[in-house]
Order: structure tokens, then sequence, then C-alpha cells
């Protein structure tokens, strides 16, 4: 657990002023703006509710629902042991079917480079698919700087990006928002809207298909993004609903494709391990409605041109943390999001980074260093059904505990006055070492008796408020049970 | 946290990460492959007229329309879904065979725009296989299935699948795919949809609204049973 300590500095981290991967206050501060937005937490109550019984059901239906989780934590394993050799099998195969593969160490690299493809292009446009990776860049605000438009074709980035707004879900990035909020973005923001437009989700669906439509026919640049890039074959692919992935991927002339380098799989038979893990935890079908799968350039079909952009950003460092490595193994399907009590009260914006939720909250501060998302660990009770329902058997509750101490340990080496964390882990670490002293520390918990009304205690005095600020404290009991042992066995003998 | 040591010298970005790579993983990098295991289902149980039932099914529950059919009748089973459609000009793939097919006008794709695609009421093609267990059709730009784009921009999609091209289970249909892997691949399952408000499933988005599946195979009916 200590294997970071002693080593010397390693990859680095993703670089600050660039991208969304930090947020700009901590977790508790932002949380508590979220937890007073009551229609916030309606909405998210309901959308949360509604996937986590379909996706119990669509797990349920598979027999070797576990075998294949244990394989697709298999896989990713191997892909991290020897990530260097799967990465140039994979430039090798893309390059020998057509395509252009490109390297950024970070976020400022891989924004320059894509600015630069499309430029290349003579267009001042393109249609875009949903990708994390280029949200967490912040390739939008690059491309803009540079007079570029970039237009989000999913309908939840494309509500977000109409809305000003930032995304809150990796799956749906404007889960925050219900049907009636939608309606109301696409009536301001939409000059070609039916004014008449309804909040029935239909009628919305088709407000942004007409609102799209002849931008991806004219499109002459796509960008997307990847969820399995496989080495062998040289294959991409991009998993989809609306068609609206197909539309950025087969009509523009020039395709430009980001990827962190952790989204590589070794063989083209993986597929058949995550295309039954991710459609079934994503969106809980059986299968999405659109897979598209592509090999450099097929001449007379879909884009003649295709650029693949290689992303570290962090990746390097999280893959240096022998414990932390297992993050990268995420394949961005929200199941750990949909199923956390704490995402389910605050959404995706109180965390600061566009990876939001469970697994957010340990891959971001891997990939920024804990010093820069050091709440994030913090954000969870450690009830585990985020390990339960991840596809790829990632053990976030253990990540979660192994950052806070990576963060108390860093704090202490770094600053040599030690955190709150610390003083209290010590403080509790000496008195519980000795029995008389720990006796002595409950006879003197004993007094909180005072302060409690009906065995809870609601206020504690400084620093202890900071406890208290969030839960209650239970009432310490009349006796210890090392009184309550010692008296009882007085009375045995 | 600044880089402060660099293993070996740095030229490219390419280099850098790499070597970043190399730095992570220490020794770990130099480990021999480790074959994943594979105690998850890799062939199914099905066969014959089941298999067949249980792709139409699960086509039909992401609201596409199945129709059932022999070899002999699949010229009439296309007809009556076009009839019924109201399709008149479709875009057909360069080798798809089509028997004749009166007052319909089958355009042969030779590279048409978007804008020209976008004017026709829909587009007739084959398929490389099917997955009964998801309701999946995968199209692999065989001569029978063509560019991708055809299939995209118009709004109904017509597809005909034979029963020798249907298995039960996923890892089925990546085996069958391998050989095809360089081709661009596209897997459908029911009409274009989207989760995205509240997270329920809507149908009908940008890719076709409409998908109709004619399963051919020798059947003991022989009627179309129409739309699923």
């Amino acid at each position: 657990m200590t294997t970071y300590l002693g080593m010397p500095a390693g990859p680095p981290t993703a670089p600050r002023g660039v991208g969304h991967l930090r947020g700009s206050e901590p977790f508790p501060v932002a949380a508590r703006r979220a937890l007073a937005d009551s229609q916030l937490r309606r909405n998210l109550g309901n959308a949360t509710a509604t996937i986590r019984a379909k996706r119990a059901a669509a797990v349920a239906e598979l027999p070797d629902w576990e075998q294949l989780r244990e394989a697709g934590r298999a896989i990713k394993a191997e892909t991290m042991r020897r990530l260097d050799t799967h990465l140039l099998r994979l430039e090798a195969e893309v390059q020998a079917r057509g395509g252009t593969v490109h390297w950024a160490r970070d976020a400022a690299e891989a924004n320059q480079i894509v600015t630069r493809l499309v430029r290349a292009t003579g267009a001042d446009s393109a249609v875009k698919v949903k990708s994390m990776v280029t949200d967490e860049i912040g390739l939008n605000d690059a491309l803009a700087a540079a007079g570029i438009t970039a237009y989000e074709t999913d309908l939840a980035e494309l509500i977000v990006q109409l809305g000003h707004d930032r995304p809150s879900h990796f799956l749906v990035p404007a889960i925050h928002r219900n049907r009636a909020e939608i309606r109301e973005i696409f009536l301001r923001e939409m000059a070609d809207v039916d004014p008449a437009l309804t909040d029935n989700p239909p009628a919305l669906a088709e407000a942004a298909r007409l609102h799209l439509r002849k931008i991806f026919l004219s499109a002459r640049v796509g960008i997307s993004g990847v969820n399995f890039a496989i080495a062998e074959t040289g294959t991409l692919s991009v998993v989809e609903s609306e068609g609206n992935g197909r539309m950025c991927l087969t009509l523009p002339q020039t395709l430009i494709t980001v990827m962190g380098i952790e989204k590589v799989i070794p063989s083209w038979r993986d597929l058949g391990v995550f295309l039954q893990l991710l459609p079934r935890s994503s969106t809980a079908e059986r299968m999405n409605p659109y897979t598209s799968m592509w090999t450099g350039v097929t001449p007379g079909d879909g884009p003649q041109e295709f650029h693949l952009v290689l992303v570290d950003n962090g990746r390097t460092a999280a893959l240096a943390d022998e414990t932390g490595r297992q993050a990268l193994h995420c394949i961005r399907c929200s199941a750990c999001l949909n199923v956390c009590p704490v995402y389910e009260r605050t959404g995706g914006h109180a965390y600061g980074s566009v990876y939001p939720g469970p697994i957010g909250a340990v891959l971001s501060p891997l990939l920024t260093g804990v010093e820069d998302n050091a709440s994030l660990p913090y954000a969870s009770s450690l009830c585990g059904a985020c390990y339960d329902a991840c596809p790829v058997k990632i053990d976030i509750p253990s990540l979660l505990v192994y950052l806070r101490a990576r963060h108390v340990e860093e704090h202490r080496e770094e600053h040599r006055v030690p955190s709150p964390e610390a003083v209290t882990m010590a403080a509790a670490s000496w008195v519980m070492a000795d029995p008389r002293r720990y006796a002595a520390a409950q006879r003197a918990g004993r007094s909180g008796r005072a302060l409690s009304r009906g065995g809870r205690i609601r206020a504690l005095p400084p620093p202890l408020s900071a406890w208290t600020r969030a839960r209650d404290a239970p009432a310490p009991p009349a006796r210890t049970f090392r009184q309550w042992w010692r008296e009882s066995g007085r009375d045995r003998s | 946290m600044v880089a402060r040591v660099r293993p070996g010298p740095v030229v490219t970005p390419r280099d850098e990460v790499l070597a970043r790579i190399r730095a992570a993983l220490g020794g770990d990098g130099a480990a021999a492959p480790e074959a994943p295991p594979a105690a998850y289902r890799t062939s199914g149980d099905l066969h014959g007229e089941p298999l067949l039932d249980l792709l139409a099914e699960r086509l039909a529950h992401y609201r596409a329309s199945v129709r059932r059919s022999s070899p002999a009748g699949v010229g009439a089973a296309i007809a009556a879904a076009l009839a019924e459609r109201g399709a008149r000009r479709v875009v057909v793939p360069e080798g798809l065979d089509l028997p004749p097919l009166p007052g319909v006008d089958t355009v042969i794709d030779h590279g048409l725009s978007p804008q020209d695609l976008d004017a026709l009421d829909g587009v007739i093609t084959g398929a490389s296989v099917a997955i009964a267990q998801t309701g999946t059709i995968v199209l692999d730009g065989s001569p029978d299935q063509g560019r991708r784009a055809i299939t995209l921009v118009p709004d109904y999609h017509l597809c005909v699948v034979h029963a020798d091209q249907v298995v039960e289970l996923v890892p089925e249909a990546v085996g069958r795919l391998e050989p095809r892997a360089g081709r661009p691949l596209t897997w459908i399952s029911g009409p274009s949809a989207t989760s995205d408000i509240e997270l329920s499933r809507v149908e009908g988005v940008h890719g076709p609204r409409t998908l109709e599946v004619i399963l051919v195979g020798s059947l003991l009916r022989d009627a179309p049973s129409g739309p699923g």
C-alpha cells in the first residue's frame, strides 16, 4: 500500500490549467449546494432508480455474468501489464490500413494536434460524437479559441452544450435535467425549433433530429472518442444509441479520433466479453442500438482521411501506482454512478471533474495527483455497491480507502505540518495502544452524554464539530464495555 | 507533480509516452502475456427453429418489425414490406440479388451523396451475422450490404437475414466476424433510440427510425407473419 513512497518521481500527472479534471471547490462545499437543490435531487432520484431496476434485470438474464466480469477484469489487467506492446501493435495496424497515429503527452498537446488537423482541412466546424476524453481535455474550448465550432451531436451532450452547462454523468451528461427543463433549453437555444414543442420525450428527440440533420449531411470533419481499440487488428469501435455516432463516423471526409491510452484491448475476441458487459451495465439493454467498428480507411466507404490521437494526460501516473492502476480498467459504463447513494444525492457536478461518482472519485485524483482532488476519496460511504455493480470488478471501495491513506501520507511528507486527519489517526492510535489511556478516554467520552438528546449528539464542540456538521454522533453509553466487564466479572465471582 | 526523472533520452511525444509507460510498469512489462479466462459461454444451445424464434422475439422487443419467409417467398415478403411502408424509391447495394419488384424504383448505389440518400424512401440490404440473444444484426460492407451511409441516412431499413447467418451468442458472432475484422462493421439492434431523457428509452433519433427484418428459413409455417 505504500509502493508510491520512496520511488523516484514517476510519470507526470495531468497538468493544471487545461481541461476539466479539477473542480473549483472541494466536494463537501459543492455537495452541500447540490443537496439544497430539490429539483436536482428529484431528477437524479427518478433517473437512477429507473436504470437500477433495469440493469438488475439485464444482468440477471445472463447465467455467466460473473464469468464475464472476471474475463473483463483479466483482459484489462493483461492490457495494463503490457500497455506499451499493445499500443505499438495498435499503431502499426492503424497505419498499415491508411490511418495516421499521433501521440499526446497531455491535454494541451492533444488539443493542439486536433486543432491543427481540423485547420488543415480548411473547415471551420466539426461534428462530435460524445466522448469523455475530449471533455476531459477541454477540446471544445480549445477549438472555439481557434475559431472552430464543435457541434455536440449526442442528445444529452447537445442539451448540456445548448444549456451552457457541464456534463454530470458518463452516459447521460444531462441526467440532472428533466423533460420540462430540456424543453425550455430547446425553445430558448434552437433557432429553428417549433414553438409548439412539448416536453414529450419523442417530441424532444425529434427536435434534436431536425436541428442536427443539415449539419450532419454537410459535415466535413468528425471528431470521436473510442470505446474499445483492438491492438491485434487496429479496429476502433464506438458504442452508441442514436445514430449520431454513425453520422459523425461515416459522412465526413475526415475523422479525428481521440483516445486515452488505456482504451486499447489486446485481441479481437475480447469484444465478445466487452460487448456483453458494457450495454447491460450502462443502458441496461441486451445490446445498444448501434456499434460502429472501423479499421483505418476503407476506400469508397466513410472518411478517406483518418487520424488517431493517443492521449496520456496523467494515465501513466495512474499506471505507476500499482494499487491505483486498476482504475484504468474502467469502461465508462456508469453503473457505479447509478447505484451510488452519494452520487444519487449530489449529482455529478459536485465532483468537479468530468469523471464523477465512485469511479471518478478514484480516477480523478490518480490522474491529477491526490493533492489536486484531495476531497474526492472521502466522497463515499464505502457501502460497496459500486464494486458489486462494476462490470470489470474494479475494487473501488478499497481504492477509496487507499487514496485516503495516500493523501494523508503525501500530506505528511510534503508539508511536515500534519493534516487534521493525520493528527486524529495518530491520536487514536496512541490512545488505543494503551489500556489505561483508552479507559481514561472512554470515561472522558461518557461526559458526551451531557450533549445528547434522544440518544444522538447533533453538535459536538470544535474541532469535532466538523464531524457532526454532516451527521449525528451516537451518545456514549452510561457504562463503557470495559466497566461493564469489570463489574459483571465481580458479579460472577 | 512535475517529472523530475525522465528515463532515457526523450525525443518525441511518442517516445516519451512509451518511456513513461515502461517506467510505470517497471519489470512488469516484460511479463509473458496471460491468456484471459474464457469460462463464459462461447457457444449457444439453440439451433433451427427455436434459434430463429428467439431472434424474432428479441428483434421485436426493440421495436424492429419482423417477417418470416421461406427462401422461395423472399421476393413476396420484400414487396409486401415495401408496400405497407409506402416506399417507392429505395436504394440497394450493387451486390444484392433482388427479384423484380413491380412498382418500386430501386436505385443502385454508386456513391450517392448524403443529400441524395436523404431524398429516398428507404434501403434494402442483406446482413453478415445476426445474434439471437441480443436481437442484433451485423453489416460488414459486403457487396450485398453496401457502404455504411446507405443504411444510415434513409429513414427506413429493410434487412434480409438468412437462417444460416444466425448465431445465439455475442461471442459466436465475434468469432464469425474475425476474418472480416478489417472491414467497417455496423452492429444494429433495433431502430435508432436514445435514453438521454430521464434514462428512459425513446425510439427514433438520427439513424433509421424504422427497422424491418425479413428472416429467411425453411419454415414450418410459410405465410409472412406480418410486423412483429
